[in-house]
């Protein structure tokens, strides 16, 4: 239903910022180039065409491997940072995705442009281990901080627990 | 003998004051605390066996009912309010989450409250009926009668009292005892 801002968006960004677009269950979606990350999405919020002005959801997806939405080529990065935003004005949604290679999890932050983003943010780097650079105070905000390592990432092991205090030495877990 | 007996004798009734006059803490953290406000409420009525006041302090209450998923990360605040309660204390597991972790195995879910508070009664259940909670109440309400509760337990070891269950059952660390009584069938 929001097939008039992916026309906007591929008018506005014809250098190759946008990788792919697509439409899945009425609801369109984008990829982009993780240099274009944060210029996508201010432009999003401030065109009269688009005005996203409200920030829905940030999260990330560990692909491990597989290729998400859009993607193309035998080595694609492995996580992908997952946007929503919604424009009440004009009452469309979109779904902007960008890859963040393991090697360098890094991305910008969008908390200048919806203050909203921040501590989901913060839950993508305590449970992903992305990085948000420009984020006002990224710290783990769900998991304490003694926690070593990113549990939602594929890799972490399922059942792996990390007691902050126990009865007995070498309880049960 | 005469003063053996006498001991007691007063014992059992120290005790039995005790089991009816429980000022319970309840540490609620999930959806069992719904069952719980049910327990507490006319309906089901929890003041009909003598503990029906939820003191919001751990420092008056000598019943600590934790009710819901205990992760990780509240263990030491768990432990904490433990330690600050007043001896005897006895401690209640309300469902199966605080007794064993429930249906959540994985990196941030305790597997069950007695990780860090040794537990006197598990009650199972997801969530436990209200009739099920009374029945561990009036459960541990004879524990307490009979001297069982760990920290009872452990208050008589370091007393140097003769207790019929301390002397069969080894003790750990002081003021911790073993963690899982003879009626729980719980495994270690």
């Amino acid at each position: 239903m929001s097939q008039a801002v992916l026309d906007r968006l591929a008018a506005r960004f014809t250098g190759g910022e946008l990788v792919a677009t697509g439409s899945q269950h009425g609801d369109e979606w984008a990829r982009t180039r993780r240099d274009t990350w944060l210029s996508v999405a201010t432009f999003l919020r401030d065109d009269p065409t688009t005005k996203m002005e409200m920030f829905i959801d940030l999260t990330a997806v560990d692909r491990f491997g597989r290729l998400g939405p859009g993607m193309v080529g035998t080595d694609p990065p492995r996580f992908d940072v997952v946007l929503h935003v919604y424009s009440v004005s004009l009452k469309h949604r979109l779904r902007l995705y960008v890859g963040v290679p393991e090697e360098d999890p890094s991305v910008d932050s969008l908390v200048p442009v919806w203050a909203g983003a921040d501590w989901f943010e913060r839950e993508a780097y305590d449970l992903y281990g992305v990085r948000f650079k420009g984020h006002p105070d990224l710290r783990r905000i769900l998991m304490y901080p003694e926690f070593v390592g990113h549990p939602l990432r594929k890799d972490y092991p399922k059942e792996k627990r990390q007691p902050l205090v126990r009865r007995h030495v070498g309880g049960n877990d | 003998m005469g003063f053996e007996f006498h001991t007691s004798s007063l014992k059992a009734a120290v005790n039995w004051a005790r089991k009816f006059s429980l000022f319970q803490y309840p540490f609620v953290t999930a959806c069992c605390g719904m069952e719980f406000m049910s327990v507490a409420a006319p309906k089901y009525d929890i003041a009909r066996f003598g503990a029906e006041f939820p003191r919001f302090s751990p420092r008056q209450a000598d019943l600590l009912i934790i009710v819901g998923t205990i992760t990780e990360r509240q263990g030491p605040a768990l432990r904490r309010i433990y330690d600050q309660m007043c001896e005897p204390k006895w401690v209640v597991a309300f469902g199966v989450c605080a007794s064993t972790g429930g249906f959540y195995q994985n990196y941030s879910t305790m597997p069950g409250a007695d990780q860090v508070v040794p537990v006197d009664v598990y009650i199972p259940g997801c969530p436990p009926r209200p009739e099920q909670v009374l029945d561990g109440l009036i459960l541990l309400q004879e524990r307490i009668q009979r001297g069982e509760g760990h920290s009872q337990i452990a208050i008589e070891a370091e007393r140097g009292y003769d207790v019929p269950l301390a002397s069969i059952r080894p003790i750990g660390e002081r003021q911790l005892g073993t963690g899982h009584g003879p009626e729980t069938g719980k495994k270690s």
